[in-house]
């Protein structure tokens, strides 16, 4: 059996000032080696595993005949975004945690083969995707995040006519404002988001919906309406002194240096604090993000604090190693208090706790208990807080009957449908936080009732 | 899709008129709301607040201060050239209703953005009192505008080149001291302005209501930001605001908060400045 193909990467001391993507990607060579690991199994679990469905088995059979044409043919038959999915899906937990290689060994790299693919044909474009027969329907996909890009894409496939609605300047959501360059380059989502656009898809930017028109404005013009306005509202921790200059989200932490480019200031405009001592709250892949970015602005000392312990991290271990590579201090079962400001606002120290952790919780995870008398000082001069994110309440807000949980989360059927007639739903806003393939596949799900909805009504 | 300039004009030193066309946004517009503009693609996005829009010819109009890199380049533009991005109607719109006597008061740039919510107070049958202030008469915009939608217009100035010599404060603190009753008060300009505005109502126990423009990026509720604190609780000004009862803002916290990119906002001018005169590298 051949050994699984390592992804060649940036070398830790060099990435730490740059930009640039870490995960460089397979040589050809690397690939059909990879791809000929596939023992092409009858009854593939890897294809259960993966929410979208993609036939996992054909399109690395492909790359293993070198047919790469064949291998990105049957890759976007299923997902649109495949390039974008290469880079960021969580495949330990999904495809290759069930990869029959994995019982005795390690999984094929299903992740790694996919981004070959799809970089193959963003470097040797294949012709126009075809375009069906239009069906006269119109639907408004408001957010282009992952949800709201495949389900666009999948509704354009159908032949129906769509619009996306973004509220930023660029399209992408997530993928732009909140994925730094070095893990998924800009340039790949802007490829994608082209691709997109080709099937007939119309994006509309700055628009915010729930301002500039209603979701209920909207059913007036569009047959159906698809909300994938995902998760953006950043969560705090209401503790003392989380206004202080030089505290910030994660998501506006991210989305100065992501979307607006602040590592490229003063040559862009929009600035970003770089700090020396910079403190991330939180262990999720948008605190690793965080992180990282606070790394390569500059920082002499970035410190994740985290409550609970290392296994308890829900971010990719990957992320987690990578960020460790690149001197990313964890200071784990540890949890802020309070910060404190010197006399012009400014973050000068956070107080944490140390925790210990005690019986599992309902989500399975220990659950963090304070440990009396342990409270310390840390000197820091900028706090990044990445404890969560929920739905931002605009469109719920400003939407007729529209159901909501009691986190703000829009309620959705399997389907997608909402308690709104002819208004559907998913990814983030529907689940709270989750990954890009979750919410993708959630998009491809709600196009199939969208375009079920569509044909049944007598519209 | 690009934003026209349609007009741009400068009405008194270092504060410019610019009309945009924005016909989706213009449908909507409502006074005290905001827009947020990008000029290029290396750009910013700063928020300007709506000072005028007219829903017929789709336009929305702004005005703004030279105080930093964006705002001096946009000086620089003119009539026929667009802006990249140009979002909006953002924030909540100005709570209108038939109160009785609102007294509306603007300082410097702040008058702009006052004008709308005094015409929106009069068209809803209330008796409109303007305050407009400056530092110096030179630098007084539209007195005009403001007196034909208020039923009474002072006028103050920091040097006493025009109207009352002093500031806006001294003159509402007059009208509250006299016989009028007065129902609400919206106030508009320098956070100072703003501070010393509830200072002064606070003890009379009349409403009052400011606009808050603390530093934004994408002024959708996403980032936080344009984070304030009113009656201790944390609110963004940009979709929970930008209004927000004065008697409850913490209003050292947002001056120290836009303090916070002073040193890079230099930094950009100057960058600004040396791309100007040697020819843009970047």
């Amino acid at each position: 059996m051949l050994e699984r193909q390592d992804m060649p990467r940036q070398d830790p001391e060099k990435r730490r000032s740059n930009f640039d993507e870490v995960a460089l990607g397979y040589s050809h060579e690397q690939a059909v080696n990879e791809a000929k690991r596939c023992i092409q199994c009858k009854k593939p679990l890897c294809v259960a595993g993966c929410p979208v469905e993609i036939d996992i088995p054909a399109f690395i059979r492909c790359i293993a005949d070198e047919d790469m044409e064949g291998a990105i043919n049957e890759l976007k038959s299923m997902n649109a975004l495949p390039a974008i999915c290469g880079r960021v899906c969580p495949q330990e937990t999904q495809c290759e945690e069930v990869c029959v290689l994995a019982k005795k060994g390690e999984p094929v790299a299903i992740g790694r083969l996919e981004r070959y693919a799809a970089d193959w044909e963003l470097e040797n474009k294949l012709g126009e995707p075809e375009k069906p027969e239009s069906t006269g329907k119109k639907v408004a996909v408001v957010g282009s995040g992952p949800a709201g890009l495949t389900a666009a894409a999948e509704l354009a496939k159908m032949g129906h006519s769509v619009n996306l609605m973004e509220a930023l300047h660029k399209a992408g959501g997530v993928l732009v404002y909140g994925i730094p360059e070095f893990r998924l380059p800009k340039s790949i989502v802007q490829k994608e988001v082209e691709y997109i656009e080709r099937l007939g898809v119309d994006i509309q930017l700055n628009s915010v919906i729930g301002m500039v028109e209603t979701v209920d404005e909207l059913l007036d013009e569009y047959d159906a309406v698809f909300l994938g306005t995902g998760a953006g509202l950043p969560s705090f921790m209401n503790i003392d002194g989380e206004n202080l200059s030089g505290v910030y989200s994660a998501n506006e932490f991210l989305t100065r240096v992501n979307l607006m480019k602040a590592y490229q200031f003063p040559d862009y405009d929009t600035p970003v604090k770089k700090g020396h001592k910079v403190v991330v709250v939180g262990g999720g892949n948008v605190a690793m993000d965080a992180a990282r970015c606070a790394v390569r602005l500059g920082a002499e000392e970035v410190t994740v604090v985290y409550r609970r312990g290392d296994d308890e991290m829900p971010a990719r271990r990957e992320e987690i190693e990578n960020a460790k590579e690149e001197g990313v201090i964890f200071r784990l079962l540890s949890n802020p208090t309070r910060i404190l400001g010197d006399e012009k606002n400014w973050v000068r120290q956070m107080e944490c706790l140390n925790m210990e952790l005690c019986e599992p919780d309902e989500s399975g995870r220990c659950r963090p208990v304070p440990v009396e008398g342990s409270e310390h000082i840390l000197d820091v001069d900028i706090v990044i807080i990445a404890v969560g994110t929920s739905p931002n309440p605009l469109i719920p807000m400003t939407t007729s009957s529209l159901e909501t949980s009691k986190w703000g989360t829009i309620i959705a059927d399997d389907n997608g449908a909402t308690s709104k007639t002819g208004v559907f739903a998913g990814g983030d806003v529907v689940t709270g936080a989750a990954t890009v393939i979750s919410a993708m596949g959630a998009g491809k799900i709600a196009a199939k009732a969208i375009d079920k909805y569509l044909n049944s009504n007598n519209l | 899709m690009p934003f026209e300039i349609i007009e741009k004009s400068q009405i008194v030193p270092t504060i410019h008129n610019m009309i945009i066309s924005a016909p989706r946004i213009a449908r909507k517009a409502r006074a005290g709301q905001f827009i947020i503009l990008r000029i290029d693609d290396a750009g910013e996005r700063i928020p300007l607040t709506i000072a005028d829009f007219d829903r017929e010819k789709g336009t929305i109009t702004t005005i703004f201060q030279e105080i930093g890199k964006t705002t001096a380049q946009l000086s620089e533009m003119n009539a026929g050239e667009c802006l990249l991005d140009f979002v909006g109607p953002l924030g909540k719109p100005s709570e209108i209703e038939q109160v009785g006597t609102v007294v509306c008061v603007g300082g410097g740039v702040g008058v702009a953005p006052v004008y709308p919510i005094a015409r929106a107070h009069k068209e809803a049958g209330n008796k409109v009192i303007s305050i407009i202030g400056s530092r110096s008469a030179d630098l007084l915009l539209w007195e005009e505008k403001m007196r034909d939608v208020s039923d009474e217009l002072f006028i103050t100035t920091d040097d006493g080149t025009k109207g009352h010599h002093g500031f806006v404060t001294d003159v509402l603190k007059e009208l509250l001291e006299g016989s009028e009753s007065i129902s609400l008060v919206v106030a508009i300009g320098p956070p100072i302005m703003m501070r010393t505005v509830a200072g002064v109502t606070h003890p009379f126990g009349v409403k009052t209501v400011v606009s808050l423009n603390s530093i934004m990026v994408d002024g959708t509720g996403m980032c936080g930001s344009c984070r304030v604190l009113v009656g201790g609780e944390t609110r963004f000004a940009c979709v929970d605001g930008p209004e927000f009862d004065a008697h409850k803002v913490d209003f050292t916290l947002l001056m120290n908060r836009l303090q916070m990119y002073k040193d890079e906002e230099q930094l950009a001018m100057e960058h600004y400045k040396k791309c100007d005169r040697e020819g843009c590298q970047c």
